[in-house]
């Protein structure tokens, strides 16, 4: 956690420093044109990456009834069989976080007896954290849009609804902030999730809170020239990027923030947003035994044991035991009780294989009791 | 059984020092080490066991060799840590789920106490999220500039021996249930991550006699076993005299390896071998008698349970490999399992990818309905329990439910069929027919949400026993509920693996509960041709009633000779 600290607190003071000594094209338009490209190329790239490797098997994770006889009925989104259906259950898991809704928790007490009870804040503080984000994204675009689309003005004017403060106070920005420091609290005080984090969980969470804050400061603490910063970000939007006036500091903070943001995404686990569509747990249809699926680098060289050396260990046992051959004995060979075992394949351990393996089986399997 | 008694299990899972029981370690997860001591592990396969595997599958086995686990040298090939990597980087290009599962955890720790070794043990690194990073601190340290740049501070390592051990501990407290994917924002499946681990344990040689012993058997022999063919069929005919002395019918259609028939019955090869299985197997060719299913079992594929799907992807397809081998030798139309967890995994999620298309299959039809399982059209493989409903359903059985009276019957999902098929409806209908009492246990504890048996993916044997009581306390905790509740009696499973392994876990937790697959269940109710007067079961235990039947019947003959008397 250390770490992460540490590296947003330098990262502020690198872009305060910058502003300071006059560094203002570099982080004005330098950066964001540099983050913006690392981004776009970087999650094109891993994305890629990841659909080069193949998908040989169908492994959905089941997640309710399949689809079989016609009058039992099919559980359509936790089980899809057709490409639809996985639609659905994609659109489910993207846009309503539908796993993280089945959560539960656990508790052990005396007895032993296991309890589970719903567990449901994740799911919701996790869906408010990522709309919440989308919504401060969309309202953005005012400045980087001339005119400014009528649906950012709509969205503004419900984000403000409550009608609190000057300016007006965004409900979006409130829960943005809560949530951030509801994801950050659980990771601290959850022995379990504490025990698992390291730097590259507290990093995002840290630098998304001090984007957040340097963001709202700008909009009610430390008043910054809005018409120059439009005007940048409009040319930065526009290709022609124009820095005018002074600006302030906590401006070129919070977009050097921003910038880390859309540099760091594509190399870090905030991939999951590109990644959750990739997982074949829950993009594929579960139709594997009606469609047949094939797998690019199958092996057809790797074959069973073939019956014909099967039949040619055991020919004699299974003469004696009425068991059809193929191959019939051969004509009175002289007395011998055992089979010519077969050199090339064979436990060299076990003649007796049914002694010796089944023994360790056979204690589990049936045995087990004694 | 396990070494601590149940009542000391029963303190220490609340009372201890563990995760669960809110301890939290001091140290970091990276620096705890893995210490090895009887109980805790599974023995390493025996030399001639891998020799024998490596002749079938070059290669993929490592260095034939004794070693021991608790020594520290476990005799790896020098360049096993390039060996490791290597086969990292092969299957990071060959399975695209290892690839994005490496890179897209956010570890919000949905998944930490959806694990029942976790839930039993308390142990950190058995959160599906730390067993994961095991795997995804050496990726980072390897595979990406972060974490060759940073090293620990991006949770990045190097593959050490410590890793190698810790790897081969947690790998195998994993039983591939897949639970933990049900509850993942991204669908991470420890599965597919445990899976790869294993394979690269044994590209270096560590692997375990359980699985691979077993492995080797249904090679050569057909089976896990190692039942050799006459003996599969005896051990199969002597069922037939259970058969004949529980129903009175002496069954006729059972067949070997016979050439024509219409369909190929597979079977996990414990159902003629050990209680409770064999009375599942009973069931089964009880309900085949009844309709007249022609119907063969090949001793050459005697085994429908794959003990390769817990080793590597080559195993399992040569191991696979024989059914639709069989199948086209023996020129059936199509090919019916029976009840095993795993088996179906394999044979729903990867057999005709491995192994099809079969060439000269069917899909497969219901001689006796006539329904066509269009849900198999490809795999041309059909589940027992789903062609038992299609035969309820279409009224085809003549049953008796009170004869299962004296059973009060809960259903085990097991892990495969409920995570990796979608097979939840079609037992519970079967249930809901052939007994009067089915109670189902608490609604996060069956279906998608199942508990493993706690011994899966070749977990099942003696040496961590007490490793498999904690790893199934879950399981038997929901079972006790339904047994406080309900007064359960029996816990009804479609797994050959929990058919052994939950009656252990039953004696352990709740030593009045039984384990039984549903078809036996169904053979006790099926009313055949010709049968006698039913008064046991086909465990020979007396069925509800049946005294007071005899009673009855004793009285009415006492009293019909009295009426003779009489009139005489």
């Amino acid at each position: 956690m250390k770490h992460a600290i540490l590296a947003v607190i330098a990262l502020i003071a690198i872009a305060w420093l910058g502003s300071l000594v006059g560094l203002d094209p570099l982080f004005g338009v330098v950066f964001p044109y540099l983050a913006f490209a690392i981004f776009l190329g970087g999650f094109i790239y891993r994305v890629v990456d990841w659909a080069k490797s193949p998908v040989p098997f169908r492994i959905p994770t089941t997640s309710g009834q399949g689809k079989s006889l016609d009058w039992i009925k099919q559980d359509k989104l936790d089980c899809p069989a057709t490409f639809w259906q996985v639609v659905g259950r994609m659109a489910l898991e993207v846009f309503a976080f539908r796993s993280l809704f089945k959560n539960t928790t656990a508790e052990i007490h005396d007895g032993p007896k296991l309890v589970y009870g719903s567990s449901k804040w994740l799911w919701l503080v996790g869906l408010a954290f990522h709309y919440c984000f989308l919504l401060i994204v969309l309202r953005h675009l005012r400045l980087f849009l001339n005119p400014v689309p009528g649906f950012v003005g709509t969205l503004e004017f419900f984000d403000g609804l409550l009608q609190l403060g000057v300016p007006v106070i965004y409900q979006t920005d409130l829960i943005f902030v809560g949530a951030v420091t509801y994801l950050f609290l659980r990771r601290v005080l959850l022995p379990q999730v504490r025990y698992i984090s390291f730097a590259a969980d507290y990093f995002p969470l840290f630098l998304i809170f001090a984007i957040a804050a340097t963001g709202i400061l700008m909009r009610y603490v430390f008043r910054v020239d809005v018409v120059s910063i439009k005007q940048l970000t409009v040319g930065l939007a526009t290709f022609s990027p124009a820095i005018s006036g002074d600006i302030g500091s906590i401006f070129y903070i919070h977009i050097f923030l921003v910038s880390v943001l859309l540099a760091y995404f594509p190399f870090s686990k905030l991939m999951h947003a590109g990644g959750v569509f990739l997982s074949p747990t829950r993009n594929l249809a579960n139709n594997s035994r009606m469609v047949r699926h094939v797998n690019p680098w199958n092996d057809p060289s790797i074959k069973p044991h073939s019956y014909a050396d099967y039949e040619d260990d055991f020919r004699q046992y299974m003469a004696d035991a009425d068991i059809p051959l193929e191959k019939e004995l051969p004509p009175e060979p002289e007395p011998e009780p055992e089979p010519e075992p077969e050199e090339t394949e064979k436990p060299a351990a076990e003649p007796a294989a049914e002694e010796a393996p089944a023994a360790d089986a056979a204690t589990e399997t049936p045995a087990e009791k004694e | 059984m396990a070494d601590t008694k149940v009542e000391q299990l029963s303190v220490n899972v609340v009372k201890e020092p563990s995760m669960m029981t809110g301890a939290v370690p001091r140290k970091d997860w990276m620096d705890v080490p893995v210490t090895f001591k009887p109980g805790n592990y599974c023995y390493p396969a025996k030399k001639s066991i891998v020799e024998y595997l490596s002749k079938g599958l070059p290669g993929v086995f490592g260095e034939p060799r004794e070693w021991t686990v608790e020594s520290d040298d476990w005799k790896l090939p020098e360049n096993w840590v390039e060996i490791i990597l290597q086969g990292m980087r092969e299957r990071l290009d060959k399975f695209r789920s290892f690839k994005v599962y490496m890179d897209i955890c956010v570890r919000c720790g949905a998944c930490a106490d959806k694990c029942h070794f976790f839930l039993g043990t308390g142990d950190p690194k058995n959160m599906p999220v730390l067993r994961a990073e095991l795997l995804r601190s050496i990726y980072r340290g390897n595979f990406t500039k972060a974490g060759k740049i940073l090293g620990s501070i991006a949770n990045g390592r190097e593959m050490t021996f410590e890793v190698l051990k810790e790897w081969f501990m947690y790998f195998y407290q994993c039983t591939e249930c897949r639970r933990c994917s049900v509850f993942c924002p991204y669908g991470i499946d420890t599965a597919e991550i445990t899976a790869m681990a294993r394979e690269l344990l044994h590209l270096v040689g560590v692997g375990t006699n359980w699985i691979l012993e077993p492995a080797a058997n249904s090679n050569r022999t057909g089976n896990h076993l190692g039942l050799q063919p006459h003996t599969f069929k005896e051990n199969a005919e002597f069922l037939l005299d259970d058969i004949e002395e529980a129903t009175g019918v002496k069954l006729k259609n059972l067949t070997f390896n016979r050439k024509g028939a219409e369909v190929l019955f597979v079977i996990p090869s414990a159902d003629v071998f050990a209680e409770p299985g064999i009375f599942t197997f009973m069931g089964y060719l009880l309900l085949f008698e009844h309709i007249g299913l022609d119907y063969t079992i090949s001793t050459y594929t005697s085994e429908g349970g794959n003990f390769g799907s817990f080793t590597n992807n080559e195993l399992m397809k040569k191991l696979n490999g024989k059914m639709y081998a069989e199948a086209e030798r023996l020129g059936v139309k199509w090919i019916l399992g029976g009840e095993c967890g795993h088996m179906w995994r394999v044979i729903h999620q990867y057999m005709d990818t491995l192994n099809g298309p079969p060439d000269n299959l069917e899909v497969p039809k219901s001689p006796i309905t006539g329904t066509v399982f269009e849900n198999a059209a490809t795999t041309k493989m059909v589940h027992i329990s789903e062609f038992t409903a299609d035969l309820i359903k279409h009224n085809k059985l003549k049953i008796d439910k009170s004869r299962n009276d004296h059973r009060i019957v809960t259903f085990h999902d097991s892990c495969n069929p409920a995570r990796g098929m979608g097979l939840l409806d079609e037992p519970r209908y079967i249930l809901e027919n052939v007994c009067n009492s089915f109670y189902e246990m608490p609604e996060n504890t069956i279906r998608e949400q199942t508990f493993c048996c706690g011994s899966g993916t070749g977990l099942n044997t003696g040496e961590i026993m007490d490793l498999r009581m904690r790893g199934g306390l879950p399981r038997a905790n929901a079972v006790k509920h339904v047994e406080e509740k309900h007064g359960v009696n029996m816990l009804s499973c479609v797994c050959a693996i929990d058919r052994a392994t939950l009656l252990a876990l039953m004696e352990y937790w709740n030593p009045n509960v039984g384990v039984c697959g549903i078809s036996e269940l169904v053979g006790n109710a099926l009313i055949m041709d010709g049968e006698k007067e039913r008064d046991q079961d086909l465990r020979f235990e007396e069925l509800p009633g049946a005294a007071e039947r005899a009673a009855a019947a004793a009285e009415a003959e006492a009293g019909e000779s009295g009426n003779n008397e009489e009139g005489a």
